[in-house]
């Protein structure tokens, strides 16, 4: 036994926001560094297998096809590849603002450990949002990689189309932290969210065929959803076809839900750990 | 301002309609080792996350280490070391790496968190499963851990909620040694217990907490002097049965405690008080004198058992 404490000498100091947001994503890489290989399959995996069987199986009898091509101007599969890397980041978004943030509150409960240091609750809903940041550009670059194989990227647009991605999935990751943040029971929500919300917008948010396709009445559905406006972001980057007027509408709409999400989610981790 | 390193007036917590604690006086003084002693639900709890600045009060006035919680609760907290009631370890982590991991959210440099992990590990006698997983560790095991982790801040005060709840005797015995020497080091501790022999071992003064209140205040001798009688005569009966022995055994004791199962004779000279019984022709199934224990102070105070 050594001795264990000279004279108590505690820091006794608060940690700027920035500060104390890096040390959450520092505690969080921890953890991801021993244990990255279970999610680096599935964050790739999902987004590969639509490209496959859309972009190159179902691509192949379109472009063959001729009403299509009145619609949809570029091989299926470069029109395709862009609006799945939004695809991806809306649905590591998911994955990632879910279970992981209800389990670091009730399960894990991780989260009380963090509450007891300096560091605020508002602050660690600030670390957790920008380590899911940092998540989804590092699946969305691996995903970047597997297009370029593909040979479905076409120039130097699919790089700006990263970042924008990354937007859209955090646009709903943000408000779905707060959510997450709220659950007090097993998570059974959660299930409802990916049917009804998550499924739904995969569907029908311009990915698969622009919304024009989409009867009437059930439009207004695809322009609420942050999927179509990250879609029409990533897509017009990557085909380098975006129009200034309509880049910055679709932006500020992310940006909107992003800000929106941020101070819900501050407010639910407040709510909670500081009761 | 006093020198109290805790100082509650009229403190009060309240969750919607429940009353967790009801206005409770508190002063706890630099090296000493306080105590909240209470069964469950006495609103300990309550007041430690209070005390530890992550709840807010409901009402009162509160200082921590001379500062109000509501202003400065992360430079009061990066002064204090917390042991939950419930262990908030992560269990997917290294022992170490949670050791690192919760120094660094105190703003301390790597080459520090590194230094004091090893230090650590080694007061935690957990050394050689520094690198295992937490997940299999022996609830002992992780709550030597959850201790060394809430000292990796060098706190000036320390709130343990419950330590030793739930683990088998030799592993508590074992935190009590870690306990005793952070005490003789100079930390001051403040913790929370259900169990006497732990607020007698561990506390130089302690309060009673009962449904959100303090029903009593002293060091544990000064408690048993002034509410129970130096020893106690256990006479046990078919459970039922106590209650017809009352009449005859009443008039020997300075106080009688009737519990479910037997009767408790509060006297100075207990083996006395046995024979006296005898003679008057009472037949327990089982007796036992024994010296008086806060346990008995709190069935004084409460009409109840601490632990049921
Ligand atoms: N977060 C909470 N929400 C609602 N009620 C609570 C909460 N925490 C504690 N309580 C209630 O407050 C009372 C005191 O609980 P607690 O402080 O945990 O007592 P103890 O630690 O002495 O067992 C109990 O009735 C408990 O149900
Ligand atoms: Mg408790």
């Amino acid at each position: 036994m050594t001795a264990l404490l000279d004279p108590p000498r505690a820091t006794g100091a608060a940690l700027p926001g920035w500060r104390a947001t890096l040390l959450v994503v520092e505690g969080l890489w921890t953890w991801y560094r021993r244990n990255w290989r279970a999610t680096v399959i599935s964050s790739v995996l999902q987004p590969l297998l639509f490209l496959v069987a859309f972009g190159v199986g179902f691509g192949t009898l379109l472009d063959r096809g001729g009403r299509a091509q009145q619609v949809i101007d570029v091989p299926y599969l470069v029109y395709l590849a862009p609006a799945l890397l939004a695809v991806g980041a809306i649905q590591n978004a998911a994955f990632e603002s879910t279970y992981p943030v209800l389990s670091a509150f009730k399960w894990q409960r991780n989260y009380w450990g963090v509450s007891a240091t300096p560091i605020t609750p508002g602050q660690l809903a600030c670390g957790q949002l920008s380590w899911i940041t940092l998540r989804l550009a590092g699946s969305g670059a691996a995903y970047l990689l597997v297009i370029s194989l593909f040979g479905a990227a076409r120039g130097p647009g699919i790089v700006a189309a990263l970042p924008l991605a990354v937007l859209c999935g955090m646009a709903f990751s943000a408000p779905v932290v707060a959510f997450a943040a709220t659950v007090e029971n097993d998570g059974a929500a959660f299930n409802a969210l990916f049917r009804f919300v998550v499924m739904p917008m995969t569907l029908f948010s311009g990915t698969f065929f622009p919304i024009s396709q989409l009867p009437e009445p059930v439009r207004p559905l695809a322009w609420i959803s942050p999927l179509w406006h990250g879609t029409e972001l990533t897509r017009g980057a990557a085909l380098g076809v975006l129009e200034l007027g309509p880049a910055l509408g679709h932006t500020a709409y992310l940006a909107a839900l992003v800000i929106a999400g941020v101070l819900l989610a501050r407010w639910r981790f407040r709510a909670r750990l500081a009761r | 301002m006093s020198d109290a390193l805790v100082q509650a007036r009229g403190l009060r917590k309240c969750f919607g309609d429940i009353e967790a604690v009801s206005g409770i006086d508190v002063d706890v003084r630099p090296g000493e080792a306080f105590g909240f002693l209470g069964p469950n639900g006495a609103g300990k709890s309550s007041a430690m996350r209070m005390i530890g600045c992550v709840s807010p009060r409901t009402a009162g006035e509160l200082q921590v280490l001379g500062l109000d919680p509501d202003v400065d609760g992360p430079r009061i907290r990066a002064r204090l070391g917390v042991v939950p009631q419930q262990d908030n370890l992560d269990t997917e982590l290294s022992v170490r790496d949670n050791l690192h991991v919760y120094g660094r959210y105190f703003g301390l440099s790597r080459a520090a968190v590194r230094a004091k992990a090893t230090e650590l590990l080694d007061f935690a006698q957990l050394t050689d499963r520094a690198s295992d997983k937490v997940e299999p560790l022996s609830g002992g095991m992780k709550r030597r851990l959850t201790i060394a982790r809430s000292l990796v801040n060098d706190p000036e005060l320390m709130l343990l909620d419950e330590p030793t709840t739930g683990l088998d005797p030799q592993a508590r015995h074992l935190l009590w040694d870690r306990l005793f020497r952070l005490k003789q080091q100079g930390v001051t501790l403040i913790l929370t217990t259900h169990y006497m022999d732990e607020a007698e071992q561990l506390c130089d003064r302690l309060v009673v907490m009962d449904g959100g209140l303090i029903v009593a205040e002293g060091s544990p001798g000064d408690l048993i002097a002034r509410y129970s009688s130096r020893e106690v005569l256990e006479l046990r009966f078919a459970p039922g049965e106590q209650h017809g022995q009352r009449a005859a055994v009443d008039e020997l004791a300075e106080r009688l405690e009737e519990l479910p199962d037997r009767l408790l004779l509060y006297t100075t000279d207990g083996e006395r008080a046995l024979s006296a019984a005898h003679q008057r022709g009472v037949r327990p199934v089982s007796s036992l004198v024994r010296r008086a224990t806060l346990e008995d102070v709190f069935l004084r105070l409460t009409g109840r058992s601490l632990v049921d």
